[in-house]
């Protein structure tokens, strides 16, 4: 120091460079990175002046990451974020179904009185419309809700505690501790979870992140696991009840779904992507007050009415095609009854049906669609239920043989079968190997479709149901 | 001089003087940009829940390290 780059010749520098050894390197990077410091310290000390809050981060911390409290509170926190969605959403669902099908009983009014032929009145209203306006009020409120209290959340600055707290589960399971900050980006959506995965440098651990994040449940497959809770578990219990009992098995399927993360991250550094964790340093920033306005624009705007869109994109196609095979029929049989009966000794191995399968298989491009097809394939073959509200829903799918054992399957495959085709695709744009991709897609089916087999087997055997 | 340990040993609630780094290459790199150079007084603030990682107040910012990093940072106890 002392003296300015210019006033040494740059010959001069390159010959001092050429002669160091590796050894000199590291020493003359310390002394840089000292200099630097020391010149900084000696700023920060003339100008800066510190504040107190930092002594109250340190009591949140003390609450949030405590040994005993830690663990705890990051389950509450769940539940109640759930709580809020399942409690919130319910009304708003409903209205939102009453609303949209009395805009379907007008249309068809109009299509009457103009003489639409009944095929295509088919095709638009009971495909495309109906389609369209389940996977709206399924879909948007707990999305509405979701979305902002999660991004409140992280606007706070507690997923890094979170990470905190997780951090020895994830060097455990040989990957890298920023995996539970990607593993979080997941709940919003697997795509962008996908994404985030850019932060982690090795490659090795980057791919065993990109692989399990499909196993936290996106906001395309909340809302499918939300309602069946509600409908199924939730209605198993009092009333009063029923919202925490929904809750509850939400979270459990959460947690299963972390576990799963955990196993399969475990299973992958012991055999293809061996090796040891890289080294990890994580920063837990100062808690910020959230700026609630920005929060509910971004999360409403950015997220909400983007994965609604989505989801509004992909149903309406899906929808038409749907209707079409539930309509089209050989000998006397509509084709998706015909496939549906052909996946039907399948999937009842795994406590599920044809159809089930079938709209998972068909809920490939978006998971949003695959309760709507659901159904519309069994309104298509049994008696025509009017589904003119969600509280019906329950009514349609014990009609057609659902048992608390097959919304339990249909939540478990849900949670853990192959990820969506925009996952998949954005899989195969960060990794640029086709390997990696189908892994991606392999190893998620057969978890679900062991662990599927397993339970139906297990309550089958010890003859609960 | 006290003799220097590694830094995770260094109780929580502690404060400890960096005297050197074992580490080599890119994780020495990590540590000095973190501003863990020799003289850097260090806080060790807590533990995780699990017992690892620890987190660290380092000139004023809370850094969580893992035992495999902050077993290559070497501290001596300093007596405040």
């Amino acid at each position: 120091m002392g003296q300015s780059a210019s006033e040494l010749d740059f010959g001069n520098i390159m010959q001092i460079v050429r002669n160091t050894s590796h050894d000199g390197e590291e020493k003359i990077r310390d002394r840089i990175v000292s200099n630097i410091y020391a010149r900084a310290e000696e700023l920060a000390e003339r100008v800066v002046t510190k504040s107190q809050t930092r002594n109250l981060d340190r009591t949140i911390d003390n609450i949030l990451t405590s040994p005993i409290l830690g663990f705890p509170i990051m389950l509450l926190l769940l539940g109640v974020v759930f709580w809020l969605t399942i409690q919130g959403a319910n009304v708003p669902s409903s209205m939102l179904a009453e609303g949209l099908f009395w805009v379907e009983d007008r249309l068809t009014d109009l299509f009457m009185y103009l003489h639409v032929p009944t095929w295509l009145d088919g095709v638009l209203i009971h495909g495309m419309y109906r389609t369209f306006a389940w996977v709206v009020s399924v879909m948007l409120p707990p999305m509405a809700i979701f979305f902002p209290i999660f991004t409140l959340l992280e606007d706070l600055g507690y997923l890094p505690r979170v990470a905190f707290n997780l951090d020895k589960l994830f060097k455990k399971s040989g990957a890298h501790g920023k995996q539970s900050l990607t593993m979080s980006m997941g709940f919003g959506c697997n795509a962008a979870g996908v994404i985030a995965c850019r932060i982690i440098d090795s490659p090795r651990e980057r791919l065993i992140a990109v692989i399990t994040n499909n196993f936290v449940p996106c906001n395309g497959r909340f809302p499918t696991l939300i309602l069946i809770a509600s409908i199924f578990m939730g209605g198993l219990a009092a009333s009063t009840y029923s919202s925490a009992v929904a809750t509850s098995v939400v979270v459990g399927l959460v947690l299963t779904g972390i576990a799963v993360t955990l196993l399969v991250s475990w299973t992958l550094s012991k055999t293809l992507l061996r090796g040891i964790p890289s080294s990890f340093t994580l920063e837990l920033p100062p808690y910020r007050k959230p700026q609630i306005g920005q929060v509910l624009v971004r999360s409403l705007l950015d997220r909400t009415i983007y994965v609604l869109g989505r989801a509004i994109v992909v149903a309406i196609p899906a929808g038409i095609i749907t209707w079409i095979l539930a309509n089209i029929h050989i000998g006397d049989m509509s084709v998706i009854a015909y496939v549906a009966n052909s996946l039907d000794p399948f999937a009842s191995l795994l406590g599920l049906d044809g159809i089930i399968l079938l709209a998972f298989i068909l809920g490939l491009p978006a998971n949003e669609i695959v309760l709507p097809i659901m159904f519309m394939a069994y309104l298509s073959e049994g008696a025509m239920l009017e589904l003119e509200s969600l509280s019906v829903i329950r009514d349609l799918f014990v009609s057609n043989g659902w048992t608390w054992l097959t919304a339990l399957n249909v939540m478990l495959f849900s949670l853990l079968h192959w990820p969506c085709g925009t996952t998949l695709w954005t899989i195969h744009q960060e990794t640029k190997s086709s390997r990696w991709t189908i892994l991606s897609f392999l190893i998620p089916t057969v978890i679900a479709v062991g662990v599927c087999f397993l339970t139906t087997q297990l309550v089958n055997l010890l003859g609960i149901l | 001089m006290t003799k220097d340990f590694p830094l995770y040993r260094l109780h929580p609630g502690q404060n400890g003087i960096v005297t050197r780094l074992s580490a080599e290459g890119l994780t020495r790199r990590r540590l000095l940009d973190l501003g863990l150079v020799v003289g850097t007084v260090v806080e060790s603030i807590r533990k995780s829940p699990l017992g690892d990682p620890i987190a660290y107040g380092i000139r004023g910012a809370v850094i969580a390290l893992r035992k495999e990093e902050s077993s290559q940072v070497f501290v001596r106890a300093k007596n405040s």
